[in-house]
């Protein structure tokens, strides 16, 4: 499997042995991080799967009443009820941090102190169907950015999970069984040197012997 | 300091406008206008894009480069004509990509 060619100097021993204790204290806390963010994704993402529930029944049921009240009067007076908006909602964003993972934290603010105070038109001209669509829209905004929040989360936590637990798999089943056998390899090679290191003397011991005594074994 | 946007066709968002959030209407939910706009809006310091299922069918690509960027976040919501359940989907997507399979809401 180990693919590239590892010199088998003592030097090169050690830098691998090195290499393979990062590897596996990486590895452990790689695993650790991946365990941990695991964990809290999923009550996150149980969390979203409820307010998406919850919004989307909101947002439907808000929607025909907002189909009734467009039934009950002119496009023109609809329009221009809604032309020039009362309430206005902003967002003071920072920012959370799990497991160096920056999720998103909304907080909102609405222009107009009174949360109530959406109706930007005068109720002369306008159907009760709309006050009651507006209404309901409202009363689910609270829920919708909770689901932002939330949902931005689940994602960036998914790619970061995804992410974390391909390092995890190429440190177990890459990396370290090649540098173990890149260490194997070279400790096998430095002991035949060694060997045959051993062999040569002996040999040329006896020979040497030979040549100055006609000693022979 | 964030704002919030709506898109999708004028009739599923117009109602957003009275409690405070910007309005995009997006004409007979065009792919190039929406693209379009939902660059601007990504540009210009809106935090949140709710964007209706309808449109976000045509705009898929454009979305999920956004996916893995810390803003913004796109929402989809149900537009008028009802619920295509591509919010849903959404969400099980973000389980398949952590787990590796849907294991909580495939029942």
């Amino acid at each position: 499997m180990s693919g590239a060619h590892v010199n088998p100097t003592r030097m090169e021993l050690t830098r691998l042995k090195k290499k393979l204790v990062t590897a596996m204290k990486g590895h452990r806390l790689l695993k650790d991080k991946r365990d941990e963010l695991m964990r809290q994704f999923l009550d996150l993402v149980r969390e979203d799967m409820d307010l998406r529930v919850k919004v989307e029944k909101g947002i439907r049921s808000a929607n025909a009443e907002f189909v009734l009240a467009k039934a009950g009067m002119s496009e023109q007076t609809l329009r221009t009820a809604m032309l020039v908006p009362k309430q206005e909602v902003t967002l003071e964003e920072s920012t959370r941090n799990v497991m160096s993972v920056s999720l998103p934290v909304f907080k909102y603010r609405t222009r107009t102190a009174d949360q109530n105070d959406i109706f930007s038109y005068g109720f002369a001209y306008t159907s009760s169907d709309l006050d009651g669509a507006v209404q309901s829209l409202s009363d689910i905004l609270p829920d919708m950015l909770r689901l932002a929040e939330v949902e931005k989360s689940c994602q960036l936590m998914a790619s970061e999970i995804e992410k974390t637990r391909r390092r995890v798999n190429a440190l177990e089943h890459v990396i370290i069984p090649e540098t173990r056998e890149g260490i194997r390899y070279i400790t096998m090679k430095l002991d035949e040197n060694e060997r045959s290191t051993q062999v040569r003397l002996m040999k040329v011991k006896d020979m040497m012997l030979q040549e100055a005594h006609h000693y022979q074994e | 300091m964030v704002k919030i946007a709506v898109m999708g066709d004028y009739d599923s968002i117009y109602g957003f406008a009275a409690i405070g959030l910007s309005t995009f209407p997006i004409r007979d939910n065009s792919a190039e206008e929406g693209a379009k706009i939902l660059r601007n809006l990504a540009g210009n310091g809106f935090g949140v894009i709710y964007i209706t299922e309808e449109l976000a069918a045509v705009l898929a690509g454009e979305i999920s480069r956004y996916r893995s960027m810390t803003a913004p976040a796109i929402i989809l919501i149900p537009g008028v004509r009802g619920n295509t359940g591509e919010g849903v989907s959404s969400v099980k997507k973000s389980v398949e990509q952590a787990v590796g399979s849907d294991i909580l809401f495939s029942g």
